[in-house]
């Protein structure tokens, strides 16, 4: 199992509490490096929370996030200022009501992604200022990257269009090139199938399975259309207020009994025996 | 025309206009009898009763009937029309909103280099209009007056328009700048353009000091916290008496030299050097042209900024500080960032200012200035540098012609200063404005990076920021 053997990120012990409520209780799981790992579970079960903690949004109460890059070194995510996370520990994430900066063009909105390398060519704005090459050769290559993402959502015509204008499928796979121009090495979906026909949602798979290939990229994804979650993810945790109730490969969870009795209810006679007992 | 009718066949819409007329008028006429008893209520308190002098130096209420008959048919009739207009509207099949059209960009384009050309040629042009140098220093002050807020305008504009940080308190950099000024001049004597720049950077100092505690904060408590440090500086300038010499400000404070040369009629003098007759428009001139390059200097940085990557991280903030954050921008860094250039170009126009009047005392540094500079970005269109130009020449200039319209007297009698009306027609302005261009007068934005075709954003898919 690859996630056990060589993780790129491990969840070990995480809780978060909210006032009186704990929203995620000791959950520990790992992403395996290059898996498409799914994170599923009934509505109010955690997930964005532990998204929100991996992502710097929420800091957690308890528990310790590892993200350990190629080369060896590890990073403790809940350590690092928000804005680290993107930068330094290379996670980037998307929304589950998408967030696109609506009023600039869909091309602005993939170099907004490039922002902390243009930021250091332009010499923290001094030497861009002045108009030197340096600055201008990396907005070049920016330019380049932001092309190959939109050619690869089938967006490249739509380039100099407020993104605000697209409509929802393509508004959804813009956010994901937008986070795949950070050059991440573990990208976080956040339900992105949601409101998708399955053409669209059928494309998303595709997208998702060449992110993986072309660029060695791990995806931790929360989804609730189970074509998704079963077409594509190698591996799946699943949970259930706030603590984990399975983890395994899609075959493993799909027969699991705690996950059928979380999704579906308990069984016929069950119910009939617990309505016995309370004397209905 | 076949673009305004996409479905319904034009004749069948022609029958339900003309029959739905007769309910119209009567629902317009009902709501216009409405707004008129309304406004009666109104004046009757505001505008019936006038106080009035005797000849025994007593009060005494003199009616003013007639006044309210006027006021009250006014808005009868205004009423009637707008309403039988929407109603109209309403009956009309809906109208695809077209795009801006080339034409008007084409003006647009033409625009800037004419407004360009204008404010270069100003001072010759009111030369020839008023028929001599002397003539024309009502119209270069004005002139000098105007491109300062023009200045300020597009300052403010970073702040607001582009990270949309609300700022009520843009004043106090202004301040900061024209004291910086004034209090180096006058103790240590150092020259304007070595106090320029440190006045802009003591501006941005201060910028960095507000923007700390207030990067927290949205929406309406920033401005509300903005606001209160614009009076905290006011009030600090009245009351730090040794430094500042309290309200009754700084005074003497040296005048603009042309690089090291005085404006003055001796030997060394601006016109002597160049054997010309001496003139004190001389100096008038040059203050134009010096804050014509200031304000242009202003514009030509935000406009490079808004191509840099900051810029576009001021224009994201704006947009969604939350997909900023995921994508690893420093809000707080942005932020101060914007406050603290906002603030530098604030200064520069302080220490203008200061060198301009020869004066400077807290009175000049109130909310009304914090509250029109905002007006002036905010009529422009919120991060539209051409639309901010246009709004400070309306805002500033405007209540200028209010003081020559002389002919007003004869209509109105000699009593009648149409100048204390400004306030007024300032607000209609306002509630106009809100009614026929929310978004300001530009209200789309341009890219700041053009793949393969430029086209403008339309101003309802721009977020004005939450603070």
């Amino acid at each position: 199992m690859r996630w056990q053997d060589d993780p790129v990120l491990e969840v070990e012990h995480l809780k978060m509490r909210f006032g009186g409520l704990v929203a995620v209780n000791d959950l520990s799981f790992s992403v395996g490096r290059g898996d498409i790992t799914a994170l599923i579970g009934p509505n109010g079960a955690g997930k964005t929370t532990v998204f929100n903690c991996i992502t710097g949004f929420y800091r957690p109460s308890e528990g310790m996030l590892s993200l350990r890059h190629g080369d060896g070194s590890t990073l403790l995510l809940e350590r690092l200022p928000g804005h680290s996370i993107s930068w330094k520990a290379k996670v980037a994430r998307t929304f589950q009501n998408i967030r696109l900066f609506t009023g600039m063009t869909v091309l602005e909105n993939l170099l907004v992604a490039r922002h902390n390398p243009l930021m250091l060519a332009s010499g923290f704005t001094v030497f861009g200022l002045l108009g030197l090459p340096g600055f201008r050769d990396a907005e070049r290559q920016a330019v380049e990257q932001a092309k190959f993402w939109l050619e690869k959502i089938n967006l490249i015509d739509r380039a100099d269009d407020p993104a605000g204008d697209l409509p929802y499928g393509a508004q959804r796979r813009l956010e994901i090139a937008r986070a795949m121009c950070t050059d991440p090495i573990l990208l976080c979906l956040d339900e992105p199938a949601a409101g998708l026909n399955p053409r669209e949602s059928h494309e998303l798979n595709e997208l998702l399975l060449s992110i993986r290939q072309d660029h060695g990229t791990s995806i931790l994804l929360i989804e609730h259309d189970m074509s998704v979650v079963m077409g594509i993810s190698d591996h799946v945790v699943v949970l259930d207020y706030g603590t984990k109730i399975a983890d395994g490969t899609p075959e493993e969870v799909r027969n699991d009994q705690s996950v059928i009795a979380a999704y579906l209810g308990v069984e016929d006679e069950e119910v009939e025996h617990v309505e016995a007992e309370v004397g209905l | 025309m076949a673009l305004n009718t996409p479905h319904a066949p034009a004749i069948a819409t022609a029958e339900a206009t003309s029959s739905a007329t007769g309910a119209q008028i009567a629902a317009a006429l009902r709501e216009a009898g409405i707004a008129a008893l309304l406004t009666l209520g109104l004046s009757i308190p505001i505008l019936a009763f006038k106080t009035e002098q005797n000849q025994a130096n007593a009060l005494y209420l003199q009616p003013r009937w007639g006044v309210v008959a006027v006021a009250c048919a006014l808005i009868f009739a205004l009423r009637f029309v707008l309403c039988l207009r929407a109603a109209r509207r309403a009956a009309a099949p809906p109208r695809l909103k077209a795009p801006a059209s080339p034409a008007l960009q084409k003006l647009f384009g033409i625009a800037v280099p004419l407004f360009l050309g204008v404010a270069v040629a100003y001072p010759v042009l009111a030369t020839l209009a008023s028929g001599g140098l002397g003539g024309a220093r009502y119209w270069v002050d004005l002139g000098i007056l105007i491109l300062t807020y023009v200045m300020l305008g597009w300052g403010l504009n970073i702040v607001v328009g582009l990270a949309g940080l609300l700022d009520l308190g843009y004043v106090a950099f202004y301040a900061v700048g024209a004291y910086s000024y004034a209090l180096l001049s006058t103790t240590f004597g150092w020259s304007f353009w070595l106090c320029l720049p440190l006045a802009g950077i003591l501006a941005a100092f201060w910028g960095i000091i507000l923007g700390f505690p207030v990067l927290r904060l949205r929406g309406d408590y920033l401005a509300i916290v903005t606001l209160a440090f614009g009076e905290i500086i006011r009030l600090v300038l009245i009351n730090w008496v040794d430094l500042t010499n309290g309200g009754a400000g700084i005074s003497s404070i040296p005048r603009v030299t042309f690089f090291g040369v005085p404006f003055d009629s001796s030997e060394g003098g601006f016109a002597s050097l160049f054997g010309i007759p001496f003139s004190p428009m001389h100096r008038m001139i040059f203050l134009y042209y010096l804050i014509l390059m200031l304000a242009l200097i202003t514009n030509l940085v935000t406009i490079r900024l808004r191509r840099l990557p900051v810029g576009r991280a001021w224009e994201a903030l704006r947009e969604d500080e939350i997909a900023c954050r995921s994508l690893g921008i420093n809000t707080r860094n942005t932020k101060l960032t914007a406050f603290a250039i906002g603030a530098m170009f604030g200064g520069f126009a302080g220490s203008f200012f200061a060198v301009r009047q020869g004066f400077v005392s807290p009175e000049s540094f109130n909310f009304l200035e914090s509250a029109i500079i905002l007006s002036i970005v905010v009529l422009g269109g919120m991060g539209s540098q051409v639309g901010v130009a246009i709004a400070a020449v309306l805002m500033v200039g405007a209540p200028e012609l209010l003081r020559n319209l002389d002919f007003l007297k004869q209509v109105f009698g000699a009593g009648f200063d149409p100048n204390e009306y400004r306030l007024l027609i300032f607000g209609l302005a306002m509630v106009a404005m809100m009614v026929w261009r929310p978004r300001g007068l530009v209200g789309h934005r341009e890219p700041s990076i053009v793949l393969t075709e430029r086209k403008a954003i339309s101003g309802s898919l721009v977020k004005e920021g939450h603070g």
